[in-house]
């Protein structure tokens, strides 16, 4: 009997150990963003004598500085751009991959295992092995830089390979090929078959490829800085990129568009919270 | 009929998919390997076939190598750190403590912001944050800000790769955690298994494929980093935290030397290639089923 109890109590005491330590962790990653909205509402001269709360401010709290940002960084046609380029690109890797890899595993024949064979192993090559030739094909010989079409393309043919290794895997697992064979009886023609039976049977793992594209997608630097130069077409990681460069002295300024372009995506992620962890989780353990 | 049906279904779902792969990763990956033995310099027309040069260039080139020891430092340590701190945090979260999954979601949240706007808000921290905290308590730690001495901008480096790698793999690990047989645990427990015994003999070979996979997701993200290296320290203070692959950028794109700059990004890819394909064999063979 006090067997029990004692051992009830020392496990109560390790949860709350437990999770006093998870609080400080908890604050500790936090502590970053929580520096970035409370100076965004700063001004300079304030930020610098106390960086930590909004007490004894001189010139006060204001959104001067997300009045500012949002005007510098041309905020508006940042967010545009990234916009498109990200649902077009996403829309595009889902349906390209998802029909590619339904052709992969119902043709057993020799394009199909030299295809799947390359894309499984090309998927170890980082993009920095790629881009300089890349830009030397597209930049040099076919000169079609900058235009938002040539990023979405990129973008599409770099995620294709995971794309299609995760659509892949789970056609094969989880439809049944009697369902087609049922329509192809009735006289279904392929497209149809594969547009009204199959895609629909698909939503689980198109949702998880949609998370996971368009979010690389969104967040990426290296390649659109690589083939967009044009001031209009920046994506936000590139314009928040160039802003930074302009005003890296204005802290308040520079807080609140760094607030700005980590706004939209927190807002999505409040929404969406189940499905993004589900997704990355599903995503990486495959 | 047969074939005709079979290649119109070729053309239609295959044929798309294909080209864009074809077409952005494996004509380029081959035309890298041919851009390695020309002089081309990124602007002329003209590239001349000039052999190995290139890959002498590359043997000379100092600040690759020391850059590349860099990164593998680099790597070690925030692999090793991700890791540990990754898995201590989601055996916490897996005790069935309230909050469990806004916790979760909050670890997770540095990982939906891209590399160059978490290593601007990291900048703010560590010269004026970190610099106020030394200022005002006299903490020489603080004093100065970390990113103007080369050996402290490392070790930024490494606490923002952690800090933002981590809440990754702590979602990998709460989901091996949870898939952990009760049954197994309870009959340790009985078998008088202490906290530690239990830890070394069951659950970590029973977490081995988490393991698995967050040692090469780490293993790959940490050689490639790039996002967080430009807009943290950009590899100053005086190209002493220049990674591998911002070198390789340098190289082609501020130095213009595209030939050497191809060959040392297919160095860096052989070198990750082999490590994390050794990494996954070994792993692999220790994994068991429960």
């Amino acid at each position: 009997m006090k067997q029990t109890t004692v051992g009830g109590n020392k496990r109560k005491a390790a949860n709350i150990l437990a999770m006093a330590g998870l609080i400080i962790l908890f604050a500790a990653y936090m502590f970053p963003f929580i520096m970035v909205v409370i100076n965004s509402l700063k001004q300079k001269r304030d930020i610098i004598k106390s960086p930590f709360s909004w007490l004894y401010t001189i010139k006060g709290l204001s959104f001067d500085n997300f009045v500012k940002a949002f005007t510098q960084m041309d905020f508006l046609n940042a967010f545009k751009n990234s916009l498109i380029v990200t649902v077009s690109a996403t829309v595009l890797v889902t349906l390209l991959a998802a029909m590619l890899a339904y052709y992969i595993v119902r043709h057993n024949n020799t394009i199909s295992k030299t295809t799947f064979a390359l894309m499984v192993a090309s998927m170890i090559i980082p993009f920095q092995a790629i881009m300089i030739p890349l830009v030397s094909i597209y930049g040099g010989t076919l000169n079609i830089l900058n235009h938002r079409a040539t990023l979405v393309f990129m973008h599409t043919g770099f995620s294709m390979a995971m794309s299609v290794f995760m659509f892949h895997g789970f056609i094969k697992g989880n439809v049944p090929i009697a369902l087609e064979e049922a329509a192809c009886i009735d006289g279904c023609t392929h497209a149809r078959t594969f547009f009204q039976i199959v895609l629909p049977l698909l939503k689980p793992i198109i949702s998880t490829m949609v998370i996971l594209n368009s979010l690389a997608f969104w967040n990426d630097f290296l390649l659109p800085s690589l083939v967009l130069t044009d001031k209009k077409l920046l994506t936000l990681p590139l314009s928040t990129y160039s802003f930074y460069g302009t005003y890296s002295a204005d802290y308040g300024t520079i807080m609140a568009g760094l607030l700005l372009c980590v706004l939209p995506i927190l807002i999505l992620y409040i929404v969406l919270q189940k499905q993004i962890i589900g997704g990355v989780v599903a995503g990486a353990v495959k | 009929m047969k074939t005709k049906n079979s290649g119109k279904d070729f053309c239609m779902f295959a044929l798309p998919g294909m080209f864009c792969f074809l077409a952005v990763v494996i004509i380029p990956f081959l035309y890298g390997v041919y851009l390695t033995f020309t002089d081309w310099n990124g602007v002329s027309d003209t590239k001349n076939f000039i052999g190995l040069k290139n890959f002498a260039g590359v043997i000379s080139d100092k600040q690759f190598w020391s850059s590349l020891l860099l990164t593998f430092r680099y790597v070690i340590v925030v692999v090793i750190l991700v890791n540990v701190l990754a898995f201590a945090i989601a055996y916490l979260l897996t005790r069935g403590i309230k909050g469990q999954n806004f916790f979760r979601a909050g670890f997770f949240t540095p990982n939906l912001i891209g590399g160059i706007v978490l290593g601007y808000i990291w900048q703010f921290v560590f010269s004026r944050v970190f610099v106020n905290i030394g200022e005002t308590t006299g903490f020489s730690l603080f004093e100065i800000s970390w990113l103007s001495e080369p050996n402290r901008a490392f070790a930024a480096l490494i606490l923002v790769s952690v800090w933002q790698l981590s809440g990754y793999m702590i979602l990998i690990y709460v989901a091996g955690f949870m898939g952990l047989s009760e049954d197994v645990m309870e009959a340790a427990s009985i078998d008088g298994a202490s906290g530690f015994a239990k830890l070394k003999n069951i659950v970590l070979p029973l977490m081995m494929s988490s393991i698995t996979i967050c040692l090469f997701l780490t293993l790959s993200r940490a050689f490639m980093v790039y996002d967080l290296n430009l807009s943290l320290t950009s590899g100053g203070p005086y190209g002493t935290t220049e990674m591998a692959a911002m070198h390789v950028y340098e190289k082609a794109f501020t130095s213009r030397q595209f030939g050497v700059g191809q060959a040392e990004a297919l160095i860096l890819f052989i070198v990750v290639a082999c490590i994390s394909g050794l990494q996954v064999y070994l792993t692999k063979k220790q994994e068991v089923e429960a």
